[in-house]
């Protein structure tokens, strides 16, 4: 099976010199949903406004291999990539409460991504919304589009950014933090949503997430991300079953989990802060953080297979 | 909706209550009017006469609640100079001073709006430095003199247009360009802070995450939600121009509302001063409450529920 998604040596600077992206690598495959999971500021959401091709003004990206199915994205013009988005691939993002335009009704800015991709009349585009209202778990669907945003929570809001995300059928939806600004029931909520969806419509998902809970309970693969790199990458069981990079421990460590936390164990952490790196950085950029910095951190890293699918980039290799 | 025109309509009267009292005020603040509409050479006896004549001899607050009973009910008195009724003189002037408003506002918004939403497109660019001298240089330079060099121009040199009056379309012109001018940076300036705004909001992310085109991102999503500021500012605009024409229907020697009150105000008419003001108040505030209902249309959150 191909990928949906293939991103090899992905790299992204911006004017004032920070290394955003560095040398990222992943794949999506069809129906399959891909975690990237890393604190905040470790570029997991550039990485994802790359393939959209919606990174602000003044960055800049290169990549050796950025395939979405059979287009090149780092050859196409953007006028081009823009066919491709809310068509076959499409976005929603971590701020449900400004990322619907407060000047137009829930319908008309829906029903206007199947007029674009589609060339369908209004009518259609509203039934189509309509129907994935619906689909998303909005009752009243018919009175909902003729709503503005400001008269929505932030909840219903997410539901509709997920449908408008759905209304031509993507093969990919990329989730830049979907449920962090949202009340905890409501996350739930629209995990489960988002899961079933997946599940329904054989999506492939790209979700972007600093909750390893979410991670949990998601992903099939996942890529851990630090200073613009993918430290680790794995199946989502072995890398819980056997988390190789020491940055992927601490993560856990922070994380009680049932069952295997004793009650009133303290919980890890992680001292220090994410250091900004500029181009042309050398080394591992978490020695300073890291209980097993040695020497050979400040060189090379060597990027170590520890299965087919079980990568790691640390000097500890096999660890 | 009704109530946030209701909160604006109660305002609005407001604003009347006081433009009445300001422009009574003024009028008696300038001096004695029985003395300077006897003139140079009248007699003591002559102003006495006047003074009980024109009623000026009463006390202020009753002069003051006559006229605006009057001008409730729609008689703005008459004027000394032309001894007709004022609201004659002003209707007969005021087309030709709202027409060269109206032209003044068309143009205005024809090159601030496109000039500022490209200028936002390209923030930091050549391009947006050199539109932002030239609205500097649109503020910085003298209505009377752009006036001048446009007449000197266009009407003396290359005879294109004419110098003076609106006997045909093309006279206004050039005294609308001059208007527009001076309108053109603020207005300018807003639609291209409002489109900076706008375009780095996360609803422009996810239009452009739905794949619209450049134009209805721009056009469609932005502009709307940067039009609201423009909206309000160019009623004010427009209001300016109305009230503020004078020199330019000087310069241009057009007979309209500005041209009467500068007349007037020079003649010590006060009448016709009261008259004027008061007219091209009410004109401000229903253009500004024209301004909020349009601001109501453009932005559903304004309109409550």
């Amino acid at each position: 099976m191909r990928p949906v998604l293939e991103i090899t040596n992905l790299n992204v600077g911006f004017p004032d010199g920070t290394a955003a992206v560095r040398g990222v690598s992943l794949q999506v495959m069809p129906g399959e949903t891909h975690c990237v999971v890393g604190e905040s500021g470790c570029g997991k959401s550039v990485t994802a406004l790359s393939v959209m091709n919606l990174l602000p003004r003044g960055a800049r990206r290169s990549a050796d291999v950025m395939r979405f199915h059979d287009h090149d994205l780092t050859r196409m013009a953007d006028r081009h990539i823009a066919r491709l988005r809310g068509d076959k691939m499409a976005m929603i993002f971590q701020e449900p409460m400004t990322s619907l335009n407060p000047a137009y009704t829930i319908g008309s800015q829906m029903a206007e991504v199947l007029e674009r991709h589609r060339h369908v009349s209004r009518a259609k585009g509203l039934d189509r919304a309509a129907e994935l209202l619906g689909k998303v778990g909005i009752t009243a669907p018919g009175m909902r589009l003729g709503q503005y945003p400001h008269q929505l929570s932030g909840g219903l809001r997410q539901r509709v950014m997920i449908a408008m995300a759905l209304m031509c059928d993507p093969e990919l939806l990329i989730a830049d933090e979907p449920t962090t600004a949202l009340d905890v029931t409501v996350q739930a909520q629209i995990l489960r949503l988002l899961k079933s969806l997946q599940q329904q419509l054989g999506l492939a998902l790209l979700l972007i997430t600093h909750d390893l809970g979410v991670v949990a309970r998601m992903a099939q693969r996942v890529s851990v991300m630090y200073a613009g790199q993918v430290v680790e990458s794995a199946d989502a069981k072995a890398l819980f079953a056997a988390p190789a990079h020491p940055y992927t421990r601490g993560l856990l460590d922070c994380v009680p989990i049932p069952g295997k936390t004793a009650p009133g164990e303290p919980l890890g952490s992680i001292p220090g802060v994410v250091p900004r790196i500029g181009e042309g950085y050398v080394g591992c950029a978490f020695r300073d953080r890291c209980a097993y910095a040695a020497p050979a951190c400040k060189g090379e890293i060597p990027r170590n297979r520890l299965s087919p699918d079980h990568e790691t980039i640390c000097t500890r290799s096999g660890a | 909706m009704r109530k946030f025109l209701l909160r604006r309509a109660i305002l609005a009267v407001m604003v009347m209550l006081t433009v009445l009292v300001v422009a009574f005020a003024l009028t008696r603040l300038s001096g004695d009017l029985a003395v300077s509409i006897a003139g140079p050479n009248a007699t003591a006896e002559d102003v006495v006469t006047i003074r009980k004549n024109y009623g000026l001899d009463r006390p202020l607050p009753a002069q003051f609640v006559d006229w605006a009973v009057a001008a409730a009910s729609g008689d703005l008195g008459r004027s000394y100079l032309y001894r007709a009724p004022v609201w004659g003189l002003i209707k007969e002037r005021l087309p030709i001073t709202v027409c060269l408003g109206l032209i003044g506002l068309g143009f205005a918004l024809a090159t601030a709006i496109p000039l500022g939403i490209l200028a936002a497109m390209r923030e930091g660019t050549l391009l947006d430095r050199a539109i932002g001298s030239v609205t500097l240089i649109g503020q910085a330079m003298p209505s009377f003199w752009l006036g001048l060099l446009l007449i000197i121009t266009f009407g003396l040199k290359l005879q294109w247009l004419p110098i003076s009056g609106v006997d045909t379309w093309d006279g206004y012109v050039m005294p609308g360009i001059v208007l527009a001018f001076s309108a053109i940076p603020a207005l300018l300036r807003l639609t291209r802070s409002g489109m900076i705004e706008a375009l780095s909001s996360d609803y422009i992310r996810t239009a452009r995450a739905k794949g619209l085109s450049t134009s209805s991102i721009v056009l469609k999503h932005a502009l709307r939600n940067a039009a609201m500021p423009v909206v309000s500012v160019a009623a004010v605009q427009l209001g300016f121009m109305l009230g503020g024409s004078i020199v330019i229907e000087t310069v241009f020697a057009l007979h309209g509302v500005g041209y009467l009150a500068w007349e007037s105000i020079s003649k010590n008419d006060f009448p016709v001063v009261q008259a004027v003001v008061l007219v091209l108040a009410t004109i401000y505030v229903g253009l500004t409450l024209l301004a909020d209902m349009m601001n109501a249309v453009l932005d559903p959150r304004l309109r409550g529920g």
